[in-house]
């Protein structure tokens, strides 16, 4: 990465959320240090995309607070952002990467380059000139993979990136995942996938009804969850 | 005059490009199409930033912009007259009775359909764009450029609608243009008149004009939805 100091770790200290008055999710504390796969897994409804969107800063936590690394401001925001169902732009592929990219403050020739990299790194270079809404589902969410990758940032959060897939999609996106992993950037991600958790967590964050109940590495928390509701979770008993 | 010889003689003012009678059309096309153009102006960026911005009494403003899209043209007609008078607030202008008045009016008519329209485009794609254009940075106004830019179809369509609205009516640029030949003088205006005189080949003329305007306004409007639906998916 192109940073000398890094943002990184996140400090998330008790922050907690609440909407219509009702606590969504709790004043939980943890840190994001730098590399490796973080995954949030939980039942629908355990504030996943809450802690995602706290963390990424899309929401204020009510109370509590979402730090970067000191001297983090002020040198462009290095987190991005991937979402459950891709949000595309009606535009063409390629343009979809250059306008975030515009928004990040990149010059044009800049945009094009890295546009143009981002596009072969992902595999959608044949379809940068095609209407990005066109695109198949797995397709789209790979490029809302490339166009994240494309603002070169050190934590990529995704929420539930494969949710709406098929296996085959699913598959190749968890291969892409790995490999951004493998090239040092940080990843976050939700999911409620036992199976997509054990493939590729280093670390797991159990959330149940907003409260963090176990933070453990993944191999640990597969063998020997402590928590009765991890247990529970394991053992495929529905709770939410 | 049979119904048949009203007909040709109403031809032959379109195919034979008759100065007066081309002199009405183009006058009504840049009444209109000024008008047009300064709603999309103004109507753009502010229904854009009505969509986005949430202070009180947004809905009341909304719910009055529905209400005058609805607004009947002669009391459009009848405001810009009352201002432009020559005791009016701006009758020193010395407007009344001018194209520039009439493109007052028109664009009177035109606004509210633009904001309103764009208001409800722009909040259906800030909806669904909201997630992703904040996480990229781009919140609240400066969100507006990609949002009108991408509801471009159907903000087109809007402006059409605009534009079939200005170029149908007939109440307010009578009152604030006052029908004069060859100077203020539309192609409704002009029907009116020419109807209630008598003068039914250049009525009809003026008539069958219009109405190809309005089907190249839905076919436009048509095209353009389908082009967007092709960028839509």
């Amino acid at each position: 990465m192109l940073s000398i100091t890094s943002i990184l770790p996140l400090t998330v200290e008790a922050a907690a959320f609440s909407g219509d008055g009702k606590l969504l999710v709790e004043p939980n504390s943890f840190t994001i240090p730098a590399g490796g796969l973080t995954v949030l897994l939980g039942p629908n409804g355990a504030g996943k995309s809450l802690t995602l969107r706290l963390c990424h800063g899309l929401l204020t936590p009510s109370r509590g607070a979402v730090r970067w690394a000191a001297g983090a401001e002020g040198r462009g925001k290095r987190h991005a952002m991937v979402f459950q169902k891709p949000i595309m732009l009606r535009r063409s592929v390629e343009a979809n990467i250059t306008h975030a990219l515009a928004a990040a403050g990149a010059n044009s020739a800049e945009r094009k380059a890295r546009a143009a990299q981002a596009l072969q790194r992902f595999g959608l270079a044949e379809r940068a000139s095609q209407p990005a809404r066109l695109l198949s589902g797995g397709e789209q969410q790979r490029l809302a993979i490339g166009r994240a990758w494309a603002l070169r940032p050190e934590l990529l959060f995704l929420d539930e990136p494969t949710s709406q897939l098929d296996p085959a999609a699913t598959r190749q996106i968890e291969e892409l995942l790995s490999g951004l992993v493998a090239e040092g950037i940080t990843v976050m991600m939700s999911t409620h996938d036992l199976g997509q958790a054990r493939r590729l967590a280093d670390r797991v964050l159990f959330l149940h009804r907003g409260r963090l109940v176990e933070d453990a590495p993944a191999k640990d928390f597969f063998a020997g969850p402590h928590s009765a509701e991890a247990r529970a979770f394991l053992a495929g008993e529905l709770l939410w | 005059m049979d119904v048949g010889a009203i007909f040709q003689a109403a031809f032959a003012l379109v195919v034979g490009l008759d100065p007066g009678f081309l002199g009405i059309v183009f006058l009504s096309l840049r009444v209109t199409l000024t008008a047009v153009l300064i709603a999309a102006l103004i109507g753009l960026p502010l229904g854009a930033a009505l969509a986005l911005a949430r202070f009180p009494g947004r809905s009341a403003i909304i719910v009055c912009l529905n209400a005058l899209m609805g607004l009947p043209p002669v009391v459009a007609g009848l405001a810009v007259f009352l201002l432009l008078s020559r005791s009016g607030p701006l009758g020193p202008l010395g407007l009344l009775f001018t194209p520039t008045a009439m493109i007052i009016a028109q664009v009177l008519l035109v606004l509210p359909i633009v904001i309103a329209l764009t208001r409800q485009v722009i909040e259906d794609l800030w909806s669904e764009y909201r997630d992703h254009l904040r996480s990229v940075g781009l919140d609240g106004l400066r969100a507006i450029p990609t949002l009108l830019f991408d509801g471009r179809f159907a903000l087109a369509t809007a402006l059409l609608a605009g534009f079939g609205r200005a170029s149908a009516e007939v109440g307010a640029v009578l009152i604030v243009g006052g029908n004069i030949a060859g100077y203020t003088r539309t192609m409704t205006t002009a029907i009116t008149l020419e109807t209630s005189k008598g003068d039914l080949p250049l009525a009809l003329g003026l008539g069958l004009v219009l109405l190809s305007l309005t089907l190249a306004i839905n076919a436009i409007a048509f095209g353009a939805s389908r082009i967007g639906a092709r960028y839509a998916g």
